[in-house]
């Protein structure tokens, strides 16, 4: 049976069409190992293998899910106690979508708070340990899924990126993730951290399997998100295998200082692959991307300060006893319903939005953001697309960064930038590097972000780096 | 900048109760990242307009007609405490 977990999700959907693998098997096969995960990937597991549906396109090849979608009687927390207990009475569009389309839920995955964090150790659930060393973090806020993927304990996995938490898992983790155009994916049964950001996306072994992931997140907008929107066209599948004639940007600014000389390292030489196979390879400027991690910090907090104003113990979830009247109810409810990290951020996002203040924060913020989009759209006008490293670090050791926020903040600023234009950008594996101060070398990612829509072309050079690369994404590690 | 009234401030607009040792906590980690945050106070931004949406979209509108929501049972089922069919919830002044 080993066999079939070296099948990457796309090549497993195929030899089910073929009448090689019985899905059943499959499903029952996955479902096993992630009941038996020794990683804390899972938050919950499937107890046995839905009635597939007839022919679906993906056959029935089952999906790993982060927990903060809702998912209809199924266990859906966010990674939060607040919402301990809570089975949504419906699910979300996308997971609705891939199910139909043959990819069945397998399981619910663990992540940060709230997608709140890039280490995953901010969970009720506890931290989700790395699978290529499980001294390390395996990244946030969708760790669990992207853990999941790689350890063979998932065939491949959606989650969430609002500031990096698909792209910077995947890069710790040695697997692909993609961002999507922001309102690609409807976010319809996400349980919500900041409204203008976050996106799902998938998480997967290879390029191909984010491509044809993907083809069915994304298509008519769903009438149930106001800001869904219609995907100009069918996502191709990636075939490319020269770079010929595209540009490539490298921005100064998001390529020195601040990345550990081994992940650096790393992209020089994926550099120097792609001209060898035909791009041009070019520098260029994105002069406000230095500050989009400070704009950032101060919309998703503001955001998220917004959204978790509806947790108040009333409706769903938890509810803290005893308390002395209504007011005290709400504030010891979301005091030991929230953990550290989500206190800080809803502490920070009323601050900002707070009479006196918002417009030397939020309103300078939602400015600096106008211009970090424009940089883009200037840099789109010269090349196809723009590269950097996704992470600046390779997996750092649990605990190691949890005494300073700022310092755990840091590792989103290669990955914010496109978050805040809205546009897309995917992370591949580009090789090892030793963190610093030596060790075994541990995955790095290198990231592309694209004009918006631009995700089949995207998927086409990365398929074309990935295929010239040579990593192995479908080994399993643990 | 920020000290220990204005956290108890925002946390009581926060409806979030701090111990005393986590306020004083706060206090240094909300003033240590508003130090890098204020790097945007640098940067001339005048005429530049805010950013209201990132992929330009006209009214998103639908008809107004009227479609099943949750039943009420649903809709409570999973609340902490229901009186008379609706979510109970302790007195304002007990």
């Amino acid at each position: 049976m080993s066999g079939l977990i070296d099948l990457s999700a796309s090549q497993a959907a195929a030899a089910i069409k073929r009448g090689e693998v019985d899905p059943g098997a499959l499903f029952d096969l996955y479902r096993q190992r992630a009941a038996t995960d020794s990683l804390n990937a899972y938050t919950w597991v499937a107890e046995q293998a839905p009635k597939a549906p007839p022919q679906p396109s993906l056959g029935g090849v089952p999906l790993a899910v982060k927990d903060l979608f809702c998912t209809e009687g199924v266990p859906s927390q966010s990674g939060s106690r607040i919402l301990e207990g809570y089975r949504p009475p419906y699910t979300a569009t996308v997971v609705e979508r891939l199910a139909q389309a043959g990819a069945p839920l397998l399981g619910k995955t663990n992540q940060d708070e709230f997608a709140m964090g890039s280490s995953n150790e901010n969970s009720a659930f506890g931290p989700v340990l790395n699978p290529w060393d499980r001294a390390r973090v395996p990244g946030g806020s969708s760790g669990g899924s992207a853990a999941a993927v790689a350890a063979g304990l998932a065939p491949w996995a959606i989650g969430t990126d609002t500031g990096g938490s698909i792209r910077q898992p995947a890069a710790l983790c040695g697997i692909v993730g993609l961002k999507p155009t922001y309102g690609a994916v409807s976010r319809y049964g996400m349980i919500a951290f900041a409204s203008s950001l976050d996106q799902a996306g998938p998480l997967t072994r290879d390029v191909s399997d984010a491509a044809l992931l993907l083809s069915h997140m994304v298509g008519e907008r769903d009438p149930l998100d106001a800001t869904s929107l219609d995907f100009p066209e069918p996502i191709a599948m990636p075939s490319r295998r020269t770079l010929a004639g595209i540009r490539l940007g490298v921005p100064s600014e998001l390529t020195g200082e601040g990345i550990e000389p081994g992940v650096l390292g790393a992209f020089q030489a994926t550099l120097e692959l792609a001209r060898q196979l035909g791009a041009t390879v070019e520098s260029c400027a994105l002069p406000h991307a230095p500050h989009a991690l400070a704009a950032y910090y101060v919309l998703a907090p503001a955001e998220c300060s917004s959204n978790l104003a509806r947790f108040d113990g009333v409706r769903y979830g938890y509810r803290a006893a005893d308390p002395d009247d209504l007011l005290s109810m709400y504030e010891r409810t979301r005091h030991d319903g929230f953990g550290v990290e989500v206190r800080r951020r809803v502490m920070l996002g009323t601050y900002v939005l707070s009479s006196g203040y918002y417009e030397a924060y939020y309103g300078r913020a939602q400015r600096v953001r106008t211009k970090i989009a424009a940089d883009f759209a200037a840099a789109f006008e010269r090349f196809d697309f723009v590269v950097m490293p996704t992470s600046p670090c390779v997996a750092f050791e649990l605990g190691s960064k949890l005494a300073d926020p700022y310092a755990m903040y840091l590792n989103d600023f290669l990955s914010v930038p496109a978050s805040l234009a809205g546009i897309p950008a995917l992370s591949i594996p580009n090789g090892l590097a030793s963190p610093p101060g030596g060790g075994t070398p541990l995955p790095v990612g290198f990231q592309l972000a694209g004009p918006a829509f631009s995700e089949s072309q995207m998927l086409d050079v990365a398929f074309a780096l990935e295929q010239a690369l040579g990593f192995d994404g479908r080994a399993v590690r643990s | 900048m920020i000290d220990r009234d204005t956290v108890l401030h925002v946390a009581r607009l926060a409806r979030l109760e701090l111990t005393d040792g986590e306020v004083e906590r706060m206090v240094g980690e909300l003033g240590g990242v508003l130090e890098h945050i204020e790097t945007i106070a640098q940067l001339d931004l005048d005429g530049v307009p805010p950013t209201t949406h990132v992929v330009e979209v006209a009214n998103a509108l639908r008809e107004d007609e009227p479609r099943a929501s949750l039943s009420r049972q649903q809709a409570l089922a999973g609340a902490p405490a229901v009186a008379d069919e609706g979510f109970a919830v302790p007195s304002p002044q007990a």
